[in-house]
């Protein structure tokens, strides 16, 4: 029986779905909104961009969501200094709709990897002006338990690259994560396909983060609810405890009363 | 006198960034404004006039991941 109380709780707030989803590479607004309402997800990503002065027909994302069911997760994405970080999360936060920050400090173009020292800066920052922050950063547990102890309200370490598909790559950094910090971890990044998701939460994870892995599916909506259910079954996996790993066979049948 | 918004320039006539806001069609409490590189805050869009050489960036929530 999935548990009513297993609240995610973040900076005080309590979430009842552990699936976050991102809003962006969708083929319209309607499938994303479509999209969002069959992951279940509660806290929504969104970027913080210029508004198109000229071309004043685009539609605004904000007419399409409902603030009173969702919590805003504005992020940092395109920042590549500690400093362009800043600057965004305090627009974001003028915009007047959200404490909560994802803070991505880009290191690369390619592999959109994070630049941790930028980020460690970034965060010191945020935290003292207020800010929740969750920082988007690698399976490195030095720089997660660093995030930590300067006040993130979690974190959020990478599975793969972003829009990879390429899942959970290194399994044992994360566990290890789990172990080092007392804040909720987070899986943002290269999550592909449900098993993704569902690994993650068997992993011991607080919950997982995800947009391409919806968006980019042939169909976005079937996705989120896949994604949906495989957060769901792996948390309820987790708690469920295991069994171990074994080499060899262990009968499940008994052995008396075999018919000879 | 003209002014740069979001990198571009353009020519206006002098006016509050609220008056600004309102002749660009654009939603006060949708976005948020930055001011030569200051957060500007909300409560004082109409109290703040525009100069000549001022930089403004309107900046609002798009899809993003």
């Amino acid at each position: 029986m999935e548990n009513r109380s297993d609240k995610l709780t973040i900076a005080g707030r309590e979430f009842s779905s552990r699936l976050m989803v991102g809003t962006g590479k969708y083929a319209s607004m309607e499938q994303m909104v479509r999209a969002i309402e069959a992951s279940g997800a509660e806290i929504i990503t969104v970027a913080v961009r210029r508004v198109n002065i000229s071309d004043r027909s685009r539609e605004s994302l904000l007419d399409h969501i409902d603030l009173k069911k969702y919590t805003l997760l504005p992020n940092t994405a395109g920042c590549y200094t500690a400093d362009d970080a800043i600057r965004t999360c305090r627009m974001a936060r003028e915009a007047g709709l959200s404490d909560f920050v994802k803070l991505e400090v880009l290191g690369d173009e390619k592999t959109l990897f994070p630049d941790n020292e930028e980020l460690l800066m970034a965060a010191k920052v945020l935290v003292q002006e207020g800010f929740t922050v969750l920082p988007y950063t690698s399976d490195d547990p030095i720089v997660c338990k660093k995030l930590e102890e300067i006040g993130c309200a979690a974190v959020m370490p990478l599975g793969a690259p972003i829009g990879s598909g390429l899942g959970i790559r290194n399994p044992y950094n994360i566990r290890i994560i789990l172990d080092t910090v007392s804040v909720p971890v987070i899986v943002d990044a290269g999550v592909g396909t449900a098993s993704d998701a569902a690994i993650a939460m068997e992993l011991g994870c607080d919950g997982v983060l995800m947009n391409t892995g919806i968006a980019g599916a042939k169909d976005p909506i079937a996705m989120a609810e896949a994604m949906n259910l495989a957060v769901r079954a792996g948390r309820l996996a987790y708690l469920a405890g295991r069994i171990p790993k074994k080499l060899y066979a262990t009968a499940s049948s008994p052995i008396e009363g075999i018919i000879e | 006198m003209r002014i740069f918004v979001n990198g571009e320039e353009h020519a206006i006539e002098p006016l509050s960034v609220l008056g600004y806001l309102e002749e660009i069609e654009i939603e006060p409490h949708r976005v948020a404004v930055e001011l030569n590189l200051e957060i500007l805050p909300k409560g004082e869009y109409g109290t703040t006039q525009l100069k000549d050489g001022d930089r403004i960036e309107i900046v609002h929530f798009v899809g993003g991941g």
